[in-house]
């Protein structure tokens, strides 16, 4: 218990340190889910939309879960060298699977019946997409979202140990900081993740449809 | 900053011209150090990882049991387990260490809790999932409680059981990659020992495509036994 002790000790002590470092890795995680998000949301949803690539969306889901976080930033470090963005593109990397898959089943799971209607009343592709479609899904588009903020932020974490800033930095380097520094950015960074899943659900939730009275 | 090198230190210098030069990838040194090195940090990994997905199992089916028959513990568990989803890895192991100390335990730990959510939700999604007529069916034609759970609810809820095993089982091969950082077992440590010796390639590479190979051999092997104990849903 007593390192707990020392970890709030170490938080009162070095509040600017902390955050610094818990700037720098939401400077790290914003880049790469903001990358991902790019990269990833078009495409499943542009996908979802022509009800194609079930293959593919199937398939980066599952192979995005077998790549372990160490591996994908030590392949970064080995091919891209130190810096920023070796850690960036691995977090991309990690970042894409959930949302690209869930922004195309949100989109292909869509009632057929809706996307008819939307189209008889003389809507082109993209309005169908972006005015019918995209509204029905979003929340499952959202989940995705939040499942690839927690991968990110805790992979960020990792990064450290690849020259990358951030809480991770206290966390591997328990010779300078004491168990209780350690400690102290664990819950940290703890507290990060748990703050933007929780903003991510709460996103969630105000876009879910509610349950209109019929009149 | 990096720190603790495993018993496992790439042969700079006196080795092949591969290895002094750390080209991309040395076949020989993957020979000369496959049963000192990768093959025990394999077998390591089977073991953590298998641990985990056990007990995570058997935790997960206690919950979802509770949670199915009584229905306002289910909110708590759902939200304690997604909690315990959000924690980075990382952090998880370095809040448990002063209490479990740098041992197996403390990764055990963290490796179950991350099993939890994926495991749970789609035990008690699929047994929900039951339609009512069937399960009445089964009790008016005289089935106890506890039949209709043996033998309708939970073959019926089986195909959504399975289907979580194989998430958890390969995120939780993929997660166990980070063990090294409490204790020296595991894919992990020969690239954590890569990584601390001038970013030895070969090393980083082969444990990586090792700990890649794990979970989708693991993944198939779900897939053909899911389509043994289920012939009748078509993948």
């Amino acid at each position: 218990m007593n390192t707990f002790v020392d970890s709030f000790r170490f938080m009162a002590d070095n509040p600017h340190l902390l955050l610094v470092k818990t700037g720098e890795h939401l400077e790290l995680s914003g880049a790469a889910l903001g990358i991902g998000l790019l990269l990833a949301l078009p495409v499943g949803l542009w996908l979802g939309h022509l009800h194609r690539g079930l293959f593919l969306a199937a398939s980066v889901s599952n192979v995005g879960r077998a790549l372990p976080s160490l591996v994908l930033i030590a392949f970064g470090l080995t091919i891209l060298g130190v810096g920023f963005w070796n850690n960036t593109a691995a977090l991309v990397v990690l970042a894409i699977p959930p949302i690209l898959t869930n922004a195309y089943f949100a989109i292909d799971s869509c009632d057929r019946d809706v996307v008819e209607a939307a189209r008889g009343m003389g809507m082109t592709g993209r309005q169908v997409l972006l005015q019918v479609e995209l509204p029905l899904g979003l929340p499952f588009v959202l989940a995705g979202i939040r499942i690839a903020a927690i991968f990110v932020i805790a992979t960020a974490t990792i990064a450290a140990v690849a020259g990358g800033g951030g809480l991770g930095q206290i966390i591997v380097n328990q010779a300078s900081y004491g168990l209780g520094g350690v400690v102290a950015a664990s819950l940290w960074v703890s507290a990060l993740a748990f703050l933007a899943a929780m903003i991510l659900s709460l996103v969630r939730r105000a876009a879910s449809p509610s349950p209109t009275p019929v009149p | 900053m990096i720190v603790a090198a495993g018993p496992v230190i790439p042969n700079f210098g006196s080795g092949s011209s591969c290895e002094v030069n750390n080209g991309w990838f040395c076949t020989e040194w993957v020979r000369q150090h496959w049963s000192d090195t990768l093959q025990p940090a394999l077998f390591q990994h089977i073991e953590l990882a298998g641990i985990a997905i056990a007990v995570g199992f058997v935790i997960a089916f206690a919950l979802a049991l509770a949670g199915f028959r009584y229905r306002l513990v289910d909110p708590p568990i759902g939200i304690v387990s997604d909690f315990l989803y959000t924690i980075p890895s990382l952090a998880l192991f370095q809040i448990l260490v002063p209490f479990t100390g740098i041992t197996l335990l403390t990764v055990e730990i963290a490796l179950v809790s991350y099993t939890l959510l994926i495991l749970y939700r789609n035990m008690i999604e699929g047994l929900r999932a039951v339609p009512e007529e069937i399960v009445d069916a089964a009790r008016g034609s005289g089935f106890t409680r506890a039949q209709t759970f043996t033998r309708v609810e939970l073959p019926l809820a089986l195909p959504a059981i399975l289907t979580g095993l194989r998430v958890a089982t390969v995120s939780t091969i993929s997660i166990a990659t980070i063990a090294p950082f409490v204790i020296a077992k595991g894919l992990g440590q020969p690239i954590y020992a890569a990584l601390s010796q001038d970013i030895f390639k070969t090393e980083i590479f082969t444990a990586g495509g090792m700990v890649i190979a794990l979970a989708l051999v693991a993944d198939g092997l779900l897939v053909l036994l899911q389509r043994g104990l289920t012939p009748w849903v078509r993948a």
